[in-house]
């Protein structure tokens, strides 16, 4: 297949582009390429405009003969909501952004109240008569895209070659193999969170576990990676046959050790048991050795005990007392699949709506039940956690594939418990470990975003939703994350479109495959340039030893405006909060290396040297 | 006083012994066994109501309402004593006589001219000439000297200088209670001003020439514009409803050049209901967040404050922007009037937003213009119908526009949180009675403090460590979104919550900034000091040796110094409290750690303890920590065993 197949009118010459609110629709040039929509202005010249076309999540085209402004954007426009465009601008993080590094559009102020209400005339005069068409690009990471076209069959031409090209799905095609930034070499960032590492900081502190190859050439499971950590005392051949008595292969393996009192969390999928009760005996030794005597642990089912039972239907299940005596089981229902993906679209759609009343917006919100499901999530998460630090009890967590609901427990689980997953690269390397290697299926679930139509059945939220629930830790908890929302938001956007091979395929099989790491750049070399580095850390971070224990009450849990309503809500003033802090905290270094420098004269790296320095 | 021994239960399960003492101004719990001896003071007149539950094997339940929203429980042994504690409480709750209330005999061991100091330290006169009145639009009138006219109005206020005595006196008999129009802020650079008055009494048709030409005053006192507003904020219904009375609203046809409009803010009893509505929602135990959601939608209680914003908004943007005069006025002028006049004041002038402004502020549109802190605040035992949470509203949307706008304001959050609890408190003589009137009978200012002067004491930790005078937001008009804006008003927790420390942000960034800037204005001190000392030296020309020495001296005092204030202040210290809340693990936690998380507790994060340095003042505020101790996962306990059921019949 060619691109070129695909890109039906290539170049569209006085195009117009504006994202509603937006009072200055920008006019030029607009370029159809194979992985970008471009849109170079006119007469100057001065604005490059560059739209990753993977970004698309629907496109909403509208012919007419006469031109006139599209009733969406009517109210919009005319309410004179403050957009801000926004500051979060470079090649990686945004999908607009000139060549020249620089934002090329003005930041716009607050609008206000008091803008004089724009009818649209400035828009109808620099349109060209005759017959044109709008179109309303969707994107996935929620921004809302107008085009105006001149000529209908250039504007449905434009509309069908960027459907096509933005629902390409051979990975090989996409635009990680095609980008080559030159600051950054191609094997870099790969293999930087290696298991080894991670297991060799855990074997110093105990002997019951190894790292095993089983799964060389994914032979076992083919969405585990090649290598998993296993207990010390079963051999490679009862963790395959273990393999076989478990949904996708997917055995019990270790997630988490828990260094206080060494606990572990472990993960799998559902036991395939079936409605004639088979049992493994394989698998329930491994799950048998973990435990010593008279210790007990628990199973974590992120199904109810009912869809559990059901499950038995088709094959799968849950473990039952007799055959594992020492586990108790736990319910706690997660939603995953399609009614989380709907869960997902309605909320967006509540976002998006201008003019609600006060009354339908909070019914909209409770209607979309999304902050429902981040208080479920963030419930069981905690529940695992304290089974393991409270408890001292090992936990297994598996709902039915075990790569889903199971992951974003496990993962925040660690999160709560483990001071280093909060640092910056600790929070990438969980990522690494509990999402990419452990087989979050990221081509199937984050395929298409809230605003698309044509759905298959495997999108899914499910990392959308595990980053809400880290952005409410951090809420709470505004010092023991090193990392900022603006990570949470550039993950966000690279799960679901991206210049980087990171997120692409579904798990390491299919990345060997596609040779992955051969031929894309990691999105972990990038955020690790020094500069980069810099706008993810959050100023006020100071290590914190503890267990983060969040409050789960309804009255705690808010909805998470800087994703939802990033491209609606005015961020100045809180940017501007943000800059104010940045300033007081670094005013603060500065000043303190600053003394502690010119009285020992030689430069202390920060006042904590000087500190420990003092006891 | 009595002596019961008692147990504290909040939430399912944990539950302290202790002993309850009823004093003449208090009910204080201290908890036994603990070395701290923890103890929960709450004033009479805080408490909102009290219940007796029916008796159960353990004992009688008492629950005890507070007008700050805490919320306490607790079981007495013996029926009879429960009974007797009732019966006293209520009594004590529900004083008769000012005279019994707590500002009384409260004594923060200040002499007579301290206490002067303290009541001046808001001065009204100031504060308009400030404005920049009286000028050669606006005079002082002392009309209501004695108050002859109007005995809710104060003595001194503002009228347009072309309104003469006859006409005052006119207008106010043609107004609801006399509450005639009068100004209330004045905007210096375009003439532009706020007025206030009480609805007219104009029936289907009856007119008031006075009235008529007051408006009239009121336009020609601002020269740039041909007309003014004319705001009432009452729903049009009820204004509607009002005329039958022989009241109502202007006739646009009889007073020439108003443009009138109605914002519907609903009334005292609307708001009532709606709070009650939402403190039913913050009480349930471990509720959904679908029945959060709902119950707060269904409250009301947010679209009544975005209301009250949208109002004051709305007369905000007609003097700054459109340069017109506006008159607010709702039934009875001293409700809705003085918030939607305060909201709008706030936006427009950047003093307001300050400590000193905000305090200006609300003793100019709450205290002197009359707005009925008895009545609408229960301080003395009266008509519950009177009761409404009017300033609380007023309160709310000051912290609505922080979260917007959070360099604007020179305060915290904290600082709204501890006027609002002594607007109930009646520690402080500032919001006794319901007029000026009534206060100066009392003698108020010999005979009680001014809680002005005791947040001014402690104004350090009311400080917001984002507002600078220089920045964007602490100038001009602040202009908030109206659309879309829903999500902007959001619940706040930090207030109706307020006792469940469990459920806010463990870590306070506002403290942690503060120590943050007070340690690099301490360290800059610091360096200027030892550049002094440097160049002193280098110029004594003594030797090189000795100047080395001396600095690392100095820096390892300083370094203690740095290591001690750190410790005290960043989060570490904080997280500690997080401790107490997995002693809520399915396995109880161990007793012992619970106990030294609720030291810890009271030692570091009670903003209300540090707030209030002296002991007699401390002690209102030290009231009971998170009952519900953290406050995480209640569903856990239960749901966890209500799956072993389910684990066992499987």
């Amino acid at each position: 297949m060619e691109f070129s197949e695909l890109i039906k009118t290539a170049t569209v010459e006085k195009a117009l582009l504006w994202r509603p609110g937006l009072d200055t629709p920008v006019t030029g040039t607009l370029c159809v390429t194979s992985h970008h929509l471009l849109l170079s202005s006119c007469p100057r010249g001065d604005l490059e405009l560059w739209l990753l076309i993977r970004n698309v999540d629907a496109v909403e085209k509208r012919c007419r003969s006469s031109p006139r402004l599209s009733p969406r954007v009517c109210p919009l426009a005319v309410s004179g909501v403050p957009l801000t465009l926004s500051c979060r601008m470079s090649p990686l993080l945004s999908p607009w952004a000139a060549p020249g590094s620089v934002l090329p559009l003005p930041r716009l102020q607050n609008l206000g109240w008091y803008q004089p209400p724009r009818t649209g005339a400035s828009l109808r005069d620099t349109r060209v008569s005759g017959s044109s068409g709008t179109i309303t690009l969707r994107c996935k990471d929620l921004k809302v895209l107008q085009l105006e076209i001149p000529g209908m069959e250039q504007c449905l031409n434009i509309a069908s070659s960027i459907e096509a090209l933005s629902s390409v799905d051979s990975v090989m095609m996409m635009y990680p193999f095609f980008y080559r930034p030159p600051s950054l070499r191609l094997e870099q960032g790969w293999h930087q969170f290696p298991l080894e590492t991670f297991f060799q900081r855990l074997c110093s502190r105990s002997s019951q576990w190894r790292l095993s190859t089983v799964n060389r050439d994914f032979g076992a499971c083919p969405s585990y990676p090649e290598a998993v950590i296993v207990p010390a005392a079963v051999g490679d051949d009862t963790v395959t046959k273990a393999a076989r008595f478990r949904q996708g292969g997917r055995f019990p393996v270790l997630s988490y050790f828990h260094p206080k009192n060494g606990t572990a969390l472990l993960r799998s999928s559902q036991p395939l048991t079936g409605h004639n009760r088979r049992r493994c005996p394989e698998d329930e030794k491994i799950l048998g050795t973990i435990l010593d005597e008279g210790e007990r642990g628990f199973i974590i089912d992120t199904r109810s005990a009912q869809a559990a039972k059901q499950a038995r239907m088709g094959g799968g299940g849950t473990e039952p007392k007799s055959a594992y005596p020492q586990w108790r089981r736990l319910h706690r229902a997660l939603e995953r699949g399609r009614p989380l993906q709907e869960s997902f679209s309605r909320l967006v759609e509540a976002c998006s709506e201008p003019c609600v009343s006060m009354d339908r917006w909070l019914t909209r919100l409770d209607g979309s039940r999304w902050l429902s499901h981040v208080k479920a999530a963030l419930s069981t998460a905690c529940l695992a956690a304290q089974c393991l630090d409270r408890e001292d009890c090992k936990v297994l967590v598996h709902g039915a594939e075990g790569t889903d609901t199971t992951l974003l427990v496990t993962a925040l689980a660690q999160l709560i418990l483990d001071p280093c997953c909060r640092s910056l690269q600790g929070f990438l390397g969980l990522l690494e470990r509990e999402w990419i290697q452990a087989g979050h299926p990221f081509q199937l679930r984050c395929a298409r975003s809230a605003s698309s139509h044509a759905r298959s059945k495997q999108e899914a939220p499910v990392f959308l939703l595990f980053l809400d629930c880290v952005w409410q830790l951090s809420r709470q908890f505004p010092f023991s994350l090193e990392f900022g929302e603006e990570l949470l938001l550039t993950l966000f956007d690279n799960a679901y479109a991206s210049a980087y091979g990171t997120f692409l395929c579904n798990n390491e099989k299919e990345r060997r495959l596609c040779k992955v790491k051969e031929s894309t750049h990691s999105l972990w070399a990038w955020l690790n340039q020094p500069e980069e580095k810099q706008k993810y850390l959050n100023p006020l971070y100071s290590h914190n030893p503890l267990v983060i224990w969040p409050s789960v009450e309804p009255q705690s849990i808010q909805l998470w405006q800087g994703l939802f309503l990033r491209w609606i809500r005015p961020s100045q003033h809180l940017d501007e909060a943000w800059r104010e802090i940045r300033r007081l905290v670094e005013g603060n270094n500065n000043s303190t290396q600053e003394s502690t420098g010119k009285r020992l004269s030689q430069p202390l790296p920060d006042s904590t040297a000087g500190t420990e320095d003092g006891r | 006083v009595e002596n019961v021994r008692l147990l504290d239960r909040f939430s399912s399960r944990r539950a302290v012994v202790g002993t309850l003492y009823l004093t003449a101004t208090h009910v204080i719990f201290v908890e036994n066994g603990s070395e701290t001896r923890k103890e929960t003071w709450v004033l009479h007149s805080q408490i909102s109501s009290i219940e007796k539950q029916a008796t159960t094997a353990t004992g009688c339940p008492l629950l005890i309402r507070c007008k700050n929203f805490q919320v306490i429980q607790l079981v007495i042994p013996q029926e009879r004593d429960c009974h007797d504690v009732y019966i006293s409480l209520i009594r004590l709750a529900r004083p008769v006589k000012y005279e019994e209330l707590y500002c009384f005999s409260f004594n923060p061991k200040l002499d007579k001219e301290e206490r002067e100091q303290g009541w001046k330290l808001v001065d009204l006169n100031e504060e308009y000439n400030r404005m920049g009145v009286p000028n050669s639009y606006w005079q002082i009138s002392d009309v209501n000297r004695d108050y002859g006219v109007c005995d809710s109005y104060p003595t001194e206020v503002y009228v347009p200088k072309s309104a003469t005595a006859h006409i005052i006196v006119g207008s106010s008999k043609f107004r609801s209670r006399r509450r005639f129009p009068a100004l209330s802020y004045y905007c210096k650079g375009n003439n532009a001003s706020i007025c206030r008055s009480s609805q007219p009494l104009s029936g289907f048709s009856a007119r008031c020439l006075e009235d008529e030409q007051m408006l009239q005053a009121i336009r020609k006192a601002n020269p740039g514009s041909d007309f003014i507003y004319v705001v009432d904020t009452r729903p049009k219904l009820n204004a509607m409803a009002n005329r039958a009375a022989g009241k109502g609203y202007e006739n646009e046809d009889n007073y020439s050049n108003i443009k009138f409009q109605f914002i519907g803010i609903e009334n005292i009893h609307v708001m009532r209901n709606s709070l009650q509505k939402m403190l039913e929602v913050c009480e349930l135990k471990s509720p959904s967040m679908s029945d959060f959601l709902w119950g707060l939608e269904n409250s009301g209680w947010l679209k009544h404050i975005k209301a009250i914003m949208d109002a004051g908004i709305f007369i905000a943007k007609a003097v700054a922007e459109e340069g017109v005069s506006v008159l607010v006025h709702c039934s009875d002028g001293w409700d809705r009037t003085a918030q939607v006049c305060s909201v709008a004041s706030l936006l427009l002038d950047p003093y307001y937003r300050t400590m000193k402004g905000f305090m200006v502020l609300i003793e100019k549109d709450w205290v002197s213009f009359g707005h009925k802190f008895n009545h609408r605040y229960g301080n003395l035992d009266g008509d519950p119908k009177e009761i409404s949470p009017v300033i609380d509203q007023f309160i709310e949307c000051v912290w609505q526009l922080m979260e917007q706008f959070p360099c604007a304001f020179e305060f915290n959050e904290r600082f709204l949180i501890h006027i609002q609890h002594h607007i109930y408190s009646c520690q402080f003589g500032n919001f006794l009675c319901n007029s000026q009137k009534e206060r100066r009978e009392l003698k108020i200012k010999e005979r009680t403090y001014s809680l002005w002067a005791h947040l001014w004491k402690n104004r350090a930790d009311y400080l917001n460590p984002l507002y600078r005078s220089d920045h964007s937001q602490s100038q001009g008009t602040l202009h908030p979104q109206i659309a879309p804006c829903n999500f902007l008003y959001k619940f706040w927790s930090g207030m109706y919550n307020r006792f469940e420390k469990g459920l806010h942000p463990r870590q306070s960034v506002t403290d942690y900034l503060m120590a943050v800037k007070e340690e690099t204005q301490q360290l800059e001190e610091e360096l200027e000091v030892l550049q002094e000392r440097l160049a002193n030296l280098q110029k004594s020309q003594s030797g090189n040796n000795k100047v080395k020495s001396k600095q690392e001296d100095r820096s390892k005092q300083f370094g203690l110094y740095t290591s001690n204030n750190s410790l005290a202040n960043t989060p570490q210290e904080y997280s500690s409290d997080l401790k107490s809340f997995p002693s809520r693990s399915p396995s109880q936690g161990d007793e012992d750690s619970a106990l030294i998380l609720t030291q810890d507790n009271l030692k570091s994060s009670d903003p209300d303890l540090s707030a209030n340095s002296d002991q007699e003042s401390g002690v209102e505020d030290l009231s009971c920590k998170s009952p519900s101790g953290g406050g995480c996962l209640p569903s856990e306990d239960s749901g966890k065993d209500s799956d072993e059921a389910v684990f066992l019949a499987g």
